[in-house]
């Protein structure tokens, strides 16, 4: 007998039924699929004349561009763009402040929670805003960053500020002038979001963590510490704890921040750079201490105990999220009213005890108070003096220098 | 021969009405038709390559060569240092992803194989149900069965607890494929999260293939005094070979271009070509790198495809 356990042996059909199976079963594609691809190269070379014709146009429009035709009278609505968990919600998912927005204007609200991340976000209404074209959205909530890069580009129409007594009148002071939107012009603030310190008191076996040294440095600490993978926020405190200011930032400092970050990362201090999700890891243990932003905190705390934070004494760093009418929203007139709506410190205080961000409406505290007392004492909803003081933020970038400064911190995180 | 065969005729609908009684229809006519049907079922797939796969290729090959910025605008200047620099900037992270996606795959291959060859010729009345806790895990979406693996690898979880107690991680340590005592934030956890999120991948066309397999050549085999050993190298593992190489390329494929893994299982040292493409597309906006650097990773990846599908191919087998 033969060793060779070869098809001779087979019958006809069982032979006929292998090389079905291997000659139109999924090996089929072998030499095929060489030819395909070959073929695919030939088409490709020839396209190169096709590529060249190709390009993306300057992203910026100018003012008269982005004007649109309001249909606010006639259409009593408008699409509200937001991130999750940013609103108060009531049962069955409704949101009571937008219904009772409802109630007294009769302008509908299409609130959408669409939003989850700012260069998402940014990668998705491009294409449309850089066309010139309507978004369906008639107000976007993004960060302060994202809104001065969309100002920039003139992608933003201009506020009537006759149609936002409200908001002209109780904006808080610190939220008045950013160097991005002077006066307000495009922009209205919907929360403040300080980035803090905040450490599990349990993983950190009872010590303190109170200054981005300690986070960089302290041996206890090693691969245990988050940082945060928004760059203003981590090279900022970082910035304040080498005794710089982020609002004057120079190219010079940035380095020197990113060295410095750079330094404790290839040590193995740093476990992860980290989006919300840190929250998690926080939580767990698996972070003992990092980087954080106070509104989570405060539904951290009220879940774990073991979580405190500090506000480093060298400063920390306070990002806005903004409201903005994007060009060629069709309903500019019913966005403005709804802006003005939020600054009504009634409203507003509604909207800050679910969402427990720095509110920046002026005379909300007593509305606070009525709804819960601590909330209204927490400095990081309503910063007291002393906090306020400590506040900083990074200085609005040129798009050469946000692409140089990204690129690096880019590098930073690995990627 | 025929009138209808006249040339007046030709570009008419079909054969003349009065044509009925010639007893040799025209032959041409419907046998082009016949010919242009295959082509017209094939239309609307062509036109979906066209308009979803051509087009976005030709775009982006397009993107890789241009140069500019956001608010002046890109333009094409046939800019082929982009390929260079981005090839040299992030050598690295093409090697790491080569060698995740390459072992993932290569983990995947020994956990799926056992798997289904057990479904495929000794589960019985059960293959149904195993087959469907195999897929079962695409009922709940990629992000959150990687966020699971968090929670399980958990520093002071219960499998990180035994891994330490009983010192192996000590060992893993000093390979370099965990740091300290820790499993999450290692080159270890990214590759346990690609391979248990394409494990799927790799089961089921290895049991595609197996359950093709007649057990009778196996009974003949044995008639022929081979070995259970011997069988297996010469009769089932030649027959799965189809199943093996689909299998091989469906993980190492999507792993390669991979970010979800290391992004939330990994730290700054295990950031694969995906978390590049991705933070140079969406936060650096360069547009050209993210481009030239995909480019890079097709080619690769088609070049070991390929040569992969040669020594592994067809050829040996029929």
């Amino acid at each position: 007998m033969e060793a060779r356990h070869g098809p001779e042996s087979l019958s006809p059909p069982q032979i006929a039924a292998m090389r079905r199976s291997m000659t139109s079963g999924r090996m089929a594609l072998t030499r095929r699929s060489l030819l395909r691809a070959g073929g695919a190269g030939a088409v490709a070379v020839g396209g190169l004349g096709a590529l060249g014709g190709c390009g993306i146009p300057p992203a910026g429009r100018t003012e008269a561009d982005n004007a649109s035709d309001d249909h606010s009278a006639e259409e009593k609505r408008l699409a509200f763009s937001n991130w999750t968990e940013y609103m108060d919600t009531g049962k069955g998912g409704r949101h009571p402040t937008l219904d009772a927005f409802q109630r007294r204007t009769g302008i509908k609200v299409k609130y959408t929670e669409d939003i989850n991340d700012n260069v998402e976000f940014f990668g998705k209404i491009k294409p449309q805003l850089a066309a010139g074209q309507d978004t369906g959205r008639d107000l976007i909530c993004v960060t302060d960053w994202l809104a001065a890069r969309m100002i920039r580009l003139g992608w933003i129409q201009p506020l009537d500020p006759a149609q936002l007594p409200h908001a002209y009148t109780n904006l808080a002071k610190p939220f008045r002038t950013p160097d991005w939107d002077p006066g307000r012009a495009h922009s209205y603030p919907w929360t403040g979001i300080p980035a803090v310190i905040a450490y599990n008191k349990k993983a950190t076996g009872g010590r303190k963590v109170t200054s981005v040294s300690q986070l960089l440095d302290d041996p206890k600490l090693k691969g245990r510490v988050g940082l945060l993978t928004e760059m203003r926020d981590t090279v900022g405190l970082t910035l304040l704890d080498m005794g710089k200011n982020p609002e004057t930032v120079t190219a010079d400092d940035y380095d020197a921040a990113i060295a410095r970050l750079q330094k404790a990362s290839d040590r193995g201090q740093v476990r992860r750079f980290t989006g919300n999700d840190y929250t998690g890891d926080l939580t767990k243990g698996d972070i003992a201490a990092c980087m954080a932003w106070a509104g989570d905190l405060i539904q951290l705390q009220s879940d774990n105990p073991e979580i405190e934070f500090a506000i480093p004494d060298a400063g920390y760093m306070t990002a806005t999220d903004n409201l903005l009418v994007p060009s060629k929203a069709r309903h500019k007139r019913n966005a403005e009213r709804l802006i003005d709506y939020f600054y009504e410190p009634k409203v507003a205080a509604k909207i800050a005890a679910y969402i427990n961000y720095v509110c920046p409406v002026d005379g909300v505290r007593e509305e606070l108070a009525k709804i819960d007392k601590a909330l209204a004492d927490n400095p990081l909803i309503l910063p007291d003096e002393e906090m306020a003081a400590k506040s900083h933020s990074f200085r609005s970038l040129s798009s050469k220098e946000e692409a140089a400064f990204e690129d690096k911190f880019a590098k930073l995180t690995g990627a | 021969m025929s009138i209808t065969a006249t040339p007046d005729a030709a570009p008419d609908d079909g054969p003349a009405p009065d044509a009925g009684p010639v007893r040799k229809p025209p032959l041409r006519k419907p046998a082009v038709r016949k010919r242009l049907v295959p082509y017209w079922l094939l239309l609307p797939g062509i036109l979906w390559l066209l308009i979803f796969f051509a087009a976005p290729l030709i775009y982006q090959a397009s993107t890789s060569v241009q140069t500019g910025s956001l608010e002046a605008g890109f333009k094409v200047t046939w800019h082929f240092q982009t390929y260079w620099d981005a090839l040299t900037e992030y050598y690295p992270h093409f090697l790491r992803s080569v060698l995740y996606a390459a072992t993932a795959t290569a983990l995947c291959l020994l956990l799926g194989y056992p798997l289904a060859y057990l479904i495929a010729f000794r589960a019985g009345r059960w293959r149904n149900l195993v087959m469907i806790l195999v897929i079962a895990p695409f009922f709940t979406s990629f992000l959150i069965r990687t966020l699971a693996w968090k929670t399980i690898l958990a520093d002071s979880g219960p499998v990180v607890g035994a891994l330490n107690s009983l010192h192996i991680l000590d060992v893993t340590s000093y390979l370099g494929i965990t740091e300290g005592q820790r499993v999450l934030a290692t080159p270890l956890a990214v590759v346990c999260g690609l391979t248990y999120n394409f494990l799927p991948f790799m089961i089921l066309p290895l049991y595609t293939s197996l359950e093709r397999i007649d057990p009778r050549l196996h009974e003949a085999a044995g008639d022929l005094y081979a070995r259970p050993i011997t069988i297996f190298r010469k009769v089932t593992f030649p027959l799965s070979m189809p199943g093996v190489v689909a299998g091989t390329l469906l993980t190492f494929i999507p792993a390669a271009g991979d970010y979800i893994n290391a992004e939330l299982l990994g730290s700054t040292d295990q950031k694969m070509i995906g978390n590049v493409i991705q933070s140079q597309f969406l936060r650096v906006l360069d547009y050209p790198t993210a481009a030239a650097l995909s480019f890079i990773l097709m080619a690769a990846i088609l070049t070991m495809v390929t040569v992969y599908i040669r020594k592994s191919g067809t050829e040996d087998l029929v």
